[in-house]
């Protein structure tokens, strides 16, 4: 096959800027990052799915990415940052197991939570709900720059799982990673879709420009993604999170696509939820049938951490959802820094 | 490969000839044609062939 690559020009990369802090945590670990490792504060005391624990958590995670400006990139492997990081994980992954149901570890019941997964609820709440019905530019560009933590680098994370399967369910998951990265084509790369979208929704478009504008509840989704990815231990719960989003993604996709259309917004900015409506009907397939069940039959004992992955995911999404329909019902921002078409901040009532 | 609720999975690149003569071409690793007739993305699974529930029956 000859196929002629509608090559973007290479060019320069510049690493983002490190963010804000925003507690004591964040603040030692992004001034370890910046002027060499400092004494860390201790981790047990923070609130787990706060913004100063997962932001401290995102930057170091970060390292294993794409890096800062003026970070040193061997940071990425410093004892003391590891070991920081290591406390935030266990308070991180604690909460999550607090919070979420256990399954009682049958491959069973990785199949009746797949199975839940499949159907579409009618007249249901959620952010791609509301987008589709009634939802206005500000909002459905602020739910880019929210999204554009993950999909700047989508399948990044999970891409980290690939060394560590075997067989037929490494074949699929490498299948489906190689569509995610265009199949060859940088241009239908996702995460270049994805820029593209925000350069026609007139978004900054560079890696990681938004950081300092999400809260703790967007964050806390991609560092779930990095932590399971990064660790083998967490393989299983890796192959639910990416489930979850594989299986849910297309219906999402199509609403997203219909909010564009009705909002007149360009194909530019179209496209890339488009292109999601087609891939992950495929994707949903391969990761159930060419993924999980191999897996299972390889490592059965992966079952418990794949409904945690799924029901940890579900449950983070769900917590970034209310945030911003609790904030939209209001009239307000969901981000920490509003984008300029944003409802102006309304004085406190006197 | 022939799902039982779903689409056929074709590998490769694969381009359908529509009934109006048209084609569509797919260059993904994977494709899903849709079998149930009932996606908006013709000849391409969009994965309506779901099952529809209202909110209080779960799921």
């Amino acid at each position: 096959m000859t196929t002629v690559l509608r090559t973007s020009r290479p060019r320069l990369v510049e690493p983002p800027a490190l963010p804000e802090p925003r507690g004591p945590l964040s603040a030692a670990v992004i001034g370890s990052l910046r002027r060499g490792p400092e004494i860390l504060p201790p981790v047990e005391v923070t609130e787990p799915y706060g913004d100063d624990l997962q932001l401290a958590l995102y930057c170091l995670y970060e390292l294993h990415y794409r890096g800062f400006a003026g970070v040193e990139d061997d940071l990425e492997w410093e004892p003391s940052l590891l070991t920081v990081r290591a406390a935030m994980e266990r308070v991180f992954l604690d909460a999550l197991h607090d919070d979420v149901s256990p399954s009682d570890g049958s491959i069973d019941a990785v199949d009746a939570e797949l199975e839940s997964l499949l159907v579409e609820p009618l007249e249901a709440r959620g952010v791609s709900h509301h987008l589709r019905r009634e939802g206005e530019r500000w909002q459905l560009r602020e739910y880019v720059a929210h999204r554009s933590l993950y999909h700047l680098k989508e399948a990044d994370p999970q891409a980290w799982v690939i060394a560590r399967l075997d067989g037929p369910a490494k074949a699929a998951l490498v299948t489906v990673e190689h569509d995610e990265y265009g199949a060859g084509n940088p241009d239908r790369m996702h995460a270049h879709l994805f820029a593209e979208m925000m350069l026609a929704l007139a978004l900054d478009a560079s890696y990681g420009a938004y950081l300092d504008a999400t809260p703790a509840q967007t964050l806390a989704e991609v560092n779930l993604m990095s932590l399971c990815g990064l660790h083998r231990a967490l393989r299983g719960a890796l192959i639910g999170q990416f489930a979850m989003v594989e299986l849910t993604s297309s219906p999402g996709s199509d609403r997203l696509v219909r909010a564009m259309r009705r909002l007149d917004l360009p194909d530019a900015a179209v496209e890339f939820y488009a292109e999601h409506i087609e891939a992950d009907a495929v994707h949903e397939q391969l990761v159930r049938r060419g993924v999980i069940a191999p897996l299972l039959a390889a490592e059965p004992a992966l079952a418990r951490d794949i409904v945690f992955g799924i029901r940890a995911s579900g449950f983070l999404a769900e917590r970034f959802g209310d945030l911003l329909l609790e904030r939209w019902a209001e009239g307000r921002s969901a981000l920490r820094h509003p984008l300029p078409d944003a409802p102006p901040i309304r004085p406190a009532a006197s | 490969m022939l799902t039982d609720e779903g689409p056929l999975l074709v590998s490769g690149p694969v381009e359908v000839v529509l009934p109006d003569g048209s084609r569509v071409r797919s260059d993904r690793p994977v494709s899903a044609l849709c079998m149930c007739r009932r996606s908006r993305r013709q000849p391409f699974c969009d994965t309506s062939h779901r099952r529809k529930v209202r909110q209080d029956e779960g799921g």
